[in-house]
């Protein structure tokens, strides 16, 4: 039976079909949907963890336990398990152990475009990457017969495209996969100088065995057509360079690390112009450049961004496709994306740059404050960064610059690695004043429970963390819990905590106006008009619902949830519930 | 079949293409489907792409190689034409989203977008889409307004439309769908 799946819906698939039984991740766009898809099997042992550090630690026990195991994150994600990743290379797995870690070439919603290839050569771990969504699912058992075979992790390379695009899959039966013996190996699993010693020696043998198995794996295909263009390529590159050039031949590197060098010597030899088609670093280049062949590669295609079949037509063959080239008299405007309405970060953030503080910021569906007309922003560089980033300010600028200063933190990048950067203000004896913004959910990569939200991966209650008592127990006196929408109350505290010479923890509290176990059943504001004054002080806040016309506010009631917040701001009291109007 | 889907976040761009989608397998077609997750979900600007025919490489539409872009609101469908391939066909509601550029009052929403679009080697329908969705029975079924447009442009029997319909559409919300469809197929 054929199936249409999304790319890491078919790595779920895999996961299932091929016998894994333990799922661990974190979610990020765009791995967040392989650990969503795995829930569905109910023989899958699947969690959301904190952050994709201990995801993988918590997989690494797993195989050494005898489990088929699969952690699932995204490409900066893995900086985050790069200790356990980096440490586990040497020991090796005993049931198969595969990393699907998601690239974001173009960076549609990450901070950077790192190449995880790089990852894996530095930590010696072979990787294997998948063009569509066929090969998500087939990889996966690859990924895990590479794995158990060679006594390594190994990585599942995906990108933005591969895992974000739907294509035809092939359902399978299930593997009758046994769980393996616990692995009592001390001598193997305990990294001690004098045993990881002999395992540096074994990994680098079992790097020497992974080349040879690349020359003859089906994972690497050649075809051979028109052999005056040869093309070098993985991923879903592969695909943008076929429907450019189908009838050039191709050598698809189905593992891309390590490379076969005969296969690719052989197929260099056999065309007359090589072209290596990669998205993002010259990895494949420079290494076959280093054995002396001439192949074409980042002087034509381009490292930055996403590749498309329109970049690789020009590159190629110097043209591109003449379609209709509309022309408007007035400049488009761009749409970003914006907080929703009724979001209960809109107010925090007005507030803090009503007082005018330095934010450091964090990452999340907050990070959109930091855009026009809200601004309230100045940094925001990685998962739980905020908090020792103020602490900096403060620590390069002394107690006056402290005092207006906050972080802001929301409650999942907190747990992830928030609340280390929290010991250390207090510790250190800094006065920083952090403000968590507790949504209760993981709102921006689309509604995953953590540890304060009450509820597991599979929708199960659970305990939730206290905030609250994490401060106190850290050694924070100064504790306060604000309503999110209670603006008044919100510049009042912090005007106190700013000031306070110690630290202080700000809860700011609201589900997510988008969950449905919270739903907001407000009414839609509406607009005196004979109130409304035109003062356009409500278009401060930035809410897609509010827009003028005849210099006068007004609301669509489609969007609007009846959050309040721009009554609160309007001096005049012209926007108003329904029923109030007198 | 090259179909670009442009839209605002939280439109339904994502519904529609799976929709499309089960529309291609059911014919037995290769398809593929590229959709966008994450921070551009927010209420900014979305783009889907879907693709059907005997194979199908790349999941993403090329500039200049759309048959069709069906886009949900005026602007979006403007910023998407490009796409297009000479003589292909630009179905667009012509309900007007503000951008916060121009909420924030820092741009001009463009007023001629339609007269401009008029001018290009295209089909056009400009569809008052919002007004059939909620004669329907939710303005949340724009998108399968658009669908029914879509539809009545293509040789694809209707049957074969409203099929991927009810195995794409949840239950509860299929009455008011295939009554948008069939109200889109109609003007």
């Amino acid at each position: 039976m054929k199936k249409l799946m999304l790319g890491n819906e078919a790595v779920a698939r895999g996961a299932y079909e091929y016998g894994i039984t333990v799922a661990t991740g974190y979610p990020g766009t765009p791995s967040t949907e392989i650990i969503e898809n795995i829930v569905k099997y109910e023989n899958i042992n699947a969690e959301w963890s904190p952050n994709e550090k201990v995801a993988l630690e918590v997989g690494i026990g797993a195989s050494i336990a005898g489990a088929r195991t699969i952690v699932s994150m995204k490409h900066v994600g893995l900086n985050v398990a790069m200790d356990p990743f980096m440490s586990i290379s040497y020991p090796g797995v005993n049931a198969g152990l595969v990393v699907a870690v998601a690239d974001d070439p173009g960076q549609h919603s990450s901070q950077n475009e790192q190449d995880t290839r790089y990852f894996g050569i530095a930590a010696k771990i072979p990787i294997v990457e998948p063009s569509d969504s066929e090969e998500c699912k087939e990889f996966v058992g690859a990924a895990l017969e590479i794995s158990e075979s060679f006594d390594t992790p190994v990585i599942l390379r995906l990108s933005t495209r591969v895992s974000h695009s739907q294509s035809l899959v092939t359902i399978k039966e299930k593997q009758d996969i046994i769980l393996k013996d616990y692995d009592e190996n001390p001598n193997k699993y305990i990294v001690a100088p004098a045993v990881a010693k002999k395992r540096r020696v074994i990994a680098e043998d079992r790097l020497r065995r992974l080349e040879a198995f690349a020359e003859t794996t089906a994972l690497n295909k050649v075809e051979y057509k028109d052999k005056k263009i040869g093309i070098i390529t993985s991923g879903v590159a592969y695909q943008y360079a076929k429907e450019v050039l189908p009838n050039a031949s191709y050598l698809k590197l189905g593992l891309s690390y390590p490379l076969p060098e005969n296969k690719i010597k052989e197929f260099v030899n056999s065309c007359e112009v090589v072209y290596v088609i990669e998205e993002l670093e010259p990895i494949f280049e420079e290494k076959i450049k280093s054995w002396g062949l001439k192949i074409v590669g980042k002087d034509v295609i381009p490292t930055i961004g996403e590749l498309n079949p329109e970049i690789i037509r020009k590159a190629l063959l110097g043209r591109s496709i003449e379609g209709v080239s509309p022309s408007f008299s007035k400049e488009l405007p761009i749409r970003p994306p914006i907080l929703c309405p009724g979001c209960h970060h809109r107010g925090v953030f007005y507030v803090l740059k009503k007082l005018g503080l330095h934010v450091a910021g964090d990452i999340g569906c907050y990070t959109l404050a930091a855009f026009p007309p809200l601004s309230a922003m100045d940094t925001s560089i990685c998962m739980g960064a905020s908090i020792g980033m103020a602490f900096g300010f403060e620590k390069a600028r002394g107690k006056d610059f402290a005092k207006k200063s906050v972080a802001v933190i929301g409650d999942s990048t907190f747990i992830h690695s928030g609340i280390t950067g929290l010991i250390d203000v207090v510790y250190n004896k800094g006065n920083t004043t952090v403000i968590i913004l507790d949504n209760s959910i993981t709102g921006m990569t689309g509604h995953q429970e953590n540890p304060a939200t009450g509820y597991t991966l599979r929708g199960q209650t659970t305990t939730s963390i206290d905030f609250e008592a994490l401060g106190r127990a850290i050694g924070i006196k100064r504790i306060k819990v604000v309503d999110a929408y209670d603006l008044s109350t919100l510049e009042q505290v912090l005007k106190e905590e700013t000031l306070a010479e110690e630290p202080s923890l700000i809860i700011t509290k609201r589900p997510c106006v988008l969950l449905k176990r919270a739903k907001m059943v407000n009414k839609a504001l509406i607009v005196n008009e004979e109130s409304c004054k035109g003062c356009r002080a409500c278009l401060k806040i930035g809410c897609p619902s509010i827009s003028f016309k005849d210099n006068k506010a007004q609301i669509n009631k489609m969007l609007c949830v009846g959050c309040k917040l721009c009554s609160k701001i309007c001096k005049f009291g012209a926007i108003i519930a329904i029923g109030d109007e007198d | 079949m090259n179909i670009l889907i442009s839209a605002v976040g939280g439109q339904g761009a994502l519904l529609t293409s799976r929709i499309l989608g089960k529309l291609a397998l059911n014919l037995n077609l290769d398809v593929k489907v590229s959709e966008v997750h994450g921070m551009s979900q927010r209420g900014g600007s979305v783009v889907t792409y879907v693709k059907f025919g005997e194979v199908i490489y790349s999941p993403i539409v090329e500039k200049g190689t759309a048959d069709v872009v069906l886009a949900f609101e005026l602007l979006e469908g403007a910023r998407y034409a490009s796409y297009l391939k000479r003589k292909g066909t630009l179905i667009v509601s012509n309900q007007r989203i503000d951008p916060m550029p121009v909420i924030s009052g820092v741009m001009e929403y463009p007023d001629r977008l339609v007269e401009e679009l008029r001018e290009l080697p295209i089909s056009l329908y400009n569809v008052n889409a919002v007004e059939l969705a909620e004669k329907a029975g939710s303005i949340r079924a724009t998108n399968v307004v658009l669908l029914g447009v879509l539809a009545k442009t293509t040789n694809i029997e209707k049957y074969e439309w409203t099929k991927a319909i009810v195995e794409t559409v949840p239950k509860g919300l299929l009455e008011i769908n295939l009554k948008a469809f069939d109200l889109g197929c109609n003007i």
